[in-house]
């Protein structure tokens, strides 16, 4: 059956370049152009400190990205666990040395970039479960013993970035974790009582949010309940989608993001400014990019022979899902606003980075689909 | 435990797979899900929210316009506008409202309660409506404010242009305006499209009839505007449209001339074209500021003026309501000798009163006037000759000839305040008082007493109807080239000079319906008003015009403000012996001059006691100015009349 091929671990630089993806390293290279494209348009179209530092981030994390490609899929298999330490760790010391900004203490301050632990936990806990359930058996995969690890894993780190506080982020950590256990067969019941007991901690979580985060919520359930005040992101962002009608009002020229009506459009609220400059065929174009660089992860997953690259592949590729349904969800009025950025399109380094990461452990992935990893 | 033989990872890589595919469909939903949704928001909704994206972008500013000018009959502005410095505050644009009110207390006199009325406004507008602080400041106060502006943010320096009124003696019948009400903006359709900060509206007067033509056409300054408010780039102005400017038919200097004649009397004088209706003169006295209402009467000011006794805000002209005592004798008589019901040298003795019906009914001469006919009941104005008269007449057919003439109606159209009057009749008392008329009540509105209301304009239309010959014309204050008939009138007058229009052409030409069934009636009831003013005896002898060219017809009338009892008529009580508020009401009227009668004049004064002493000398003054100033008139019509 399965039969480890010994030439794999001596794949040539020429082999492993041509194995690349360039599907996807090209649509990756694409949205990153239409984003720096973006960015120009928020900065009102000049290059100021949005666009510079949005074009270095890129391509210096594009280039880590490629970089990481070329990294031994064994390498990122025995060190799933040390990766998801060190990020706990980061996270633990935001919670002490971290900065606050607007009401909530997400970043630590390294001297060339302020890093958002809780985004690179994202990817930490998939590559975590990954390994966890790569290398648990099928017969103990349901047992009770078996679940405890996985659920600490995911709890605590889910629990320090709602602490933050960081709704958004903490729901998206908890999504991707969820997605590895149900890849891997956890039995639906298990995700059944999960979710009973989601519900019942949910007024106890609740009493716990801030007011803002309170109202954003009943917001999103009435946004003409406050059209001022917590209704305005939602109202703002729907009025600038739909004027935008089928063929956008131009590059450069979205009046709703030009005069400022529009909240946050460097970050969350990118893909409205996209969508109304260029229209329903700006969006649908974006829609379809995202389509295509989730399909290619989920291609890599296929042709990936070890568990551990597929689990971490396909689940990637389902947070990926997540991440761009829930920034446009939420900038189309189908949810409440959280606050979660748009993968690559969105400003923010630490989501760069870690959306990067992910992608460079794919391609390692694919690029090393038949080496196995122990 | 962690064991990683291969046939368990086989079957963990299919469930994997099978799992992944589960995922992989439902991705495929939601993703059909998002793109419906923006069909849904681009494509079907989109001009919803195209129109609300504009509605964001676009924010317009209204602009006040100009009201129009209301001239003299001389091109002579009686309400103009003049620059005003005004201060105006945006409140999105402040940082703290509350300090920018503390520092403005500072620099200009603005009241607690002031601030808080602004406060309570500022609540109920959008927050990039300007709200006017001050709309009438003092140079210096301006400057002062110009001084800190760096420290007033959200406040605004503006120049604008506001009413002004240059004298008061036309306060009446021009009106004032103020800033619309609340009220006014419910009631008045056109100013619900033009709910400018600061807009002001007639309230009385011409300013408020002619309000809707006058106030102009609101513009507009459109601005992009961003979140913030600020202004980014103007997109389009509209200075709208000044209002229209009206010329009447008033001569400023008469105003001025009867204003000053007038000073301190509760009354009130109308002078009238006898031909074209032109209101030559309309005033009423005591006047008051006009331009104190333009920019929120004072509140004292304005307690003064309603506790005033004479009335000030009251247009005594058209809506001040007097019986009008004798001065309906003239129109009793016409009514006799059209109706034949005597013939003009049919003698009546007065013995100074006579009982009829179970009561007496007296003569306001004690003595009585012995024998007297129809022109010598006029001219000394004898009350039992007409007591006698309507007797004979009854009081339907008085109420009939009343009317006809010009009592009892509206005059002018259009006017709120202008009151209608009464001319009692039996079916009008069956339908206002309910009840029957008695025989006696006849007598009294014989002599213009009893249910008898008129406004001074009605007895000038009265008298000027009877001065042309017995025709009627429609009065008008504001000038109108069009129904002038000047230049038949014109051209007769240059031919012959010094002689009456004739009938046939002005029932011709000037399309003129006489009022009356014989003419040679009226020409009685004129010559019997000559002899009133012109003969020994008669009730205005002693106020006559000798200068033939001013010499007046006219006829006085007291109106009885207290029936007299018994005791004061045995003691011959005179009226300056009575209080202030019981005297009667003094009246005369008159046309001028009796030769070729151009004019007519009604003047009240209330509580002026008899006719003869307190109306009949006003008049006899404004006689000769008005006459003075005919020429002028003349010509100054005759100039736009060959433009024409």
């Amino acid at each position: 059956m399965y039969q480890p091929r010994s030439i794999q671990s001596s794949l040539s630089f020429k082999d492993k370049l041509i194995s690349i993806d360039f599907i996807l390293v090209f649509s990756i290279l694409i949205l990153g152009i239409v984003s720096i494209l973006a960015m120009y348009s928020t900065d009102g179209g000049e290059i100021k400190y949005h666009t510079q530092s949005h074009i270095i981030r890129f391509f210096v994390f594009f280039l880590m990205f490629f970089i990481l490609s070329f990294v031994q899929i064994r390498f990122w298999h025995n060190t799933s666990y040390l990766i998801y330490i060190l990020i706990f760790m980061l996270l633990l010391g935001v919670k002490y040395f971290g900065l606050t900004s607007s009401g909530s203490k997400r970043w630590l301050n390294f001297y060339f970039m302020n890093l958002q632990p809780s985004e690179l936990m994202k990817i930490a806990l998939i590559l975590f479960l990954a390994k966890y359930y790569h290398r648990v058996s099928i017969e103990n995969l349901n047992k009770i013993k078996y679940l405890f690890l996985p659920i600490v894993a995911l709890i605590s780190p889910v629990l320090l970035v709602i602490m933050q506080p960081d709704l958004g982020t903490s729901i998206l950590i908890a999504a991707g974790g969820v997605v590895v256990a149900w890849l891997a067969g956890v039995r639906p019941k298990f995700f059944g009582y999960a979710f009973l007991a989601f519900i019942m901690v949910l007024p106890v979580a609740i009493s716990f949010l801030k007011p803002y985060q309170k109202s954003r919520i009943l917001t999103f359930l009435n946004p003409d309940r406050d059209p001022l005040g917590a209704g305005y992101q939602i109202i703002q962002s729907k009025i600038a989608i739909g004027s935008g009608g089928l063929f956008g009002k131009g590059f450069l020229n979205g009046s709703q993001s030009y005069l400022d009506y529009l909240p946050e459009k460097h970050t969350d609220f990118i893909f409205t400014l996209f969508s109304e400059e260029f229209g329903f065929f700006g969006s649908v174009f974006i829609l379809m990019l995202y389509a295509l660089i989730i399909s290619r992860i989920i291609k890599a997953g296929n042709v990936t022979r070890s568990n551990f690259g597929k689990l971490y592949c396909y689940s990637f590729a389902t947070a990926f899902f997540i991440y761009v349904i829930v920034n446009m969800g939420m900038v189309l009025g189908l949810l409440p606003i959280v606050g979660s950025p748009l993968p690559i399109m969105s400003y923010g380094g630490s989501s760069m980075m870690a959306i990067m990461f992910g992608l460079g452990i794919v391609m390692s992935c694919r690029i090393y689909k038949d080496t196995p990893v122990n | 435990m962690f064991s990683s033989n291969s046939g368990n990872t086989v079957i963990k890589s299919k469930m994997i797979s099978r799992r992944m595919f589960l995922l992989t469909a439902g991705k495929a939903i939601v993703l059909v899900g998002v793109l419906g949704r923006l069909i849904s928001l681009q494509i079907n909704e989109s001009k919803k929210y195209k129109t609300l994206s504009d509605k964001n972008r676009f924010r317009e500013w209204k602009l006040a316009p100009e009201r129009g000018v209301i001239k003299d009959f001389f091109d002579q502005e009686i309400a103009s506008n003049k620059q005003v410095y005004q201060i105006h505050l945006i409140p999105e644009n402040t940082k703290s409202i509350e300090e920018v009110f503390f520092r403005l207390k500072t620099i200009l006199n603005i009241t607690d309660k002031k601030i808080f009325s602004l406060k309570k406004k500022i609540l109920k507008q959008k927050p990039w409506d300007p709200i006017i602080i001050s709309d009438n400041l003092t140079w210096s106060e301006f400057s002062r404010v110009n001084l800190f502006l760096h420290e007033l943010q959200g406040v605004e320096p503006i120049v604008s242009v506001a009413r002004v009124y240059n004298d008061h003696s036309s306060a009446h019948i021009l009106g004032y305006v103020s800033q619309a009400s609340a009220k006014d903006l419910k009631r008045k359709e056109y100013l619900q499209k033009m709910s400018v900060p600061g807009i002001a509206v007639g309230k009385t007067g011409l300013e408020r009839r002619l309000d809707k033509e006058i106030i102009g056409k609101v513009g507009f300054q459109r601005y992009e505007v961003n979140a913030f408010g600020k202004r980014i780039k103007q997109i389009q102005v509209d200075q709208g449209q000044a209002g229209k400017n009206y010329k009447t038919t008033l001569d400023l200097d008469v105003q001025k001339y009867v204003s000053e004649v007038l000073v301190d009397k509760a009354a009130s004088v109308c002078v009238m074209d006898i031909y074209n209706g032109d209101i030559i003169s309309l005033v009423s006295s005591p006047s008051y500021d006009p331009n104190s209402f333009v920019h929120g009467v004072d509140r004292k000011y304005w307690e003064s003026l309603l506790k005033n006794d004479r009335k000030p805000l009251v247009n005594k002209a058209i809506s001040g309501l007097y019986p009008p005592g004798s001065t309906i004798k003239t129109i009793v008589a016409l009514s006799a000798l059209e109706n034949k019901i005597v013939r003009p040298l049919k003698s009546v003795t007065c013995t100074g009163k006579i009982e009829m019906f179970g009561e007496k009914f007296h003569c306001w001469k004690k003595k009585g006037h012995g024998v007297v006919n129809m022109r010598s009941a006029i001219k000394r104005s004898c009350d039992v000759y007409f007591y006698e008269i309507a007797r004979r007449l009854g009081v339907d057919r008085i109420s009939e000839t009343a009317k006809k003439f010009g009592l009892g109606k509206k005059v002018l159209r259009d006017f709120v305040e202008e009151k209608a009057g009464v001319v009692p009749s039996t079916t009008w008392k069956k339908k206002y008082i309910g009840q029957n008329w008695y025989l006696g009540e006849t007598l009294h509105s014989g002599i213009g007493q009893g249910y008898f209301q008129s406004t001074p304009l009605q007895l000038c239309l009265m008298t000027a109807q009877i001065a042309n010959g017995g025709f009627e014309i429609k009065p008008r204050i504001i000038f109108n080239e069009k129904n002038n008939n000047l230049k038949d009138y014109l051209k007769f007058k240059n031919e012959n000079p010094n002689q009456p229009l004739p009938e046939e052409l002005l029932v011709a030409n000037f399309n003129l319906k006489p009022l009356f069934k014989n003419q040679e009636n009226i020409k009685i009831i004129k010559d019997a008003m000559y002899s009133s003013s012109n003969e020994p005896g008669g009730t205005s002898y002693r106020s006559r015009l000798q200068d033939k060219q001013f010499m007046f017809a006219g006829k006085t009338g007291s109106s009885q403000i207290k029936k007299f009892t018994e005791a004061q008529r045995e003691a011959e009580v005179k009226q300056e012996q009575l209080e202030y508020k019981n005297r009667d009401h003094a009246l005369f009227v008159a046309f001028a001059p009796v030769s070729d009668p151009k004019y007519a004049i009604s003047v009240v004064v209330e509580h002026g006691g008899s006719g003869s002493k307190a109306a009949a000398p006003i008049a006899k003054k404004v006689i000769k100015k008005v006459l003075e100033r005919h020429g002028l008139r003349k010509s100054h019509e005759n100039s736009f009349g060959e433009e024409v």
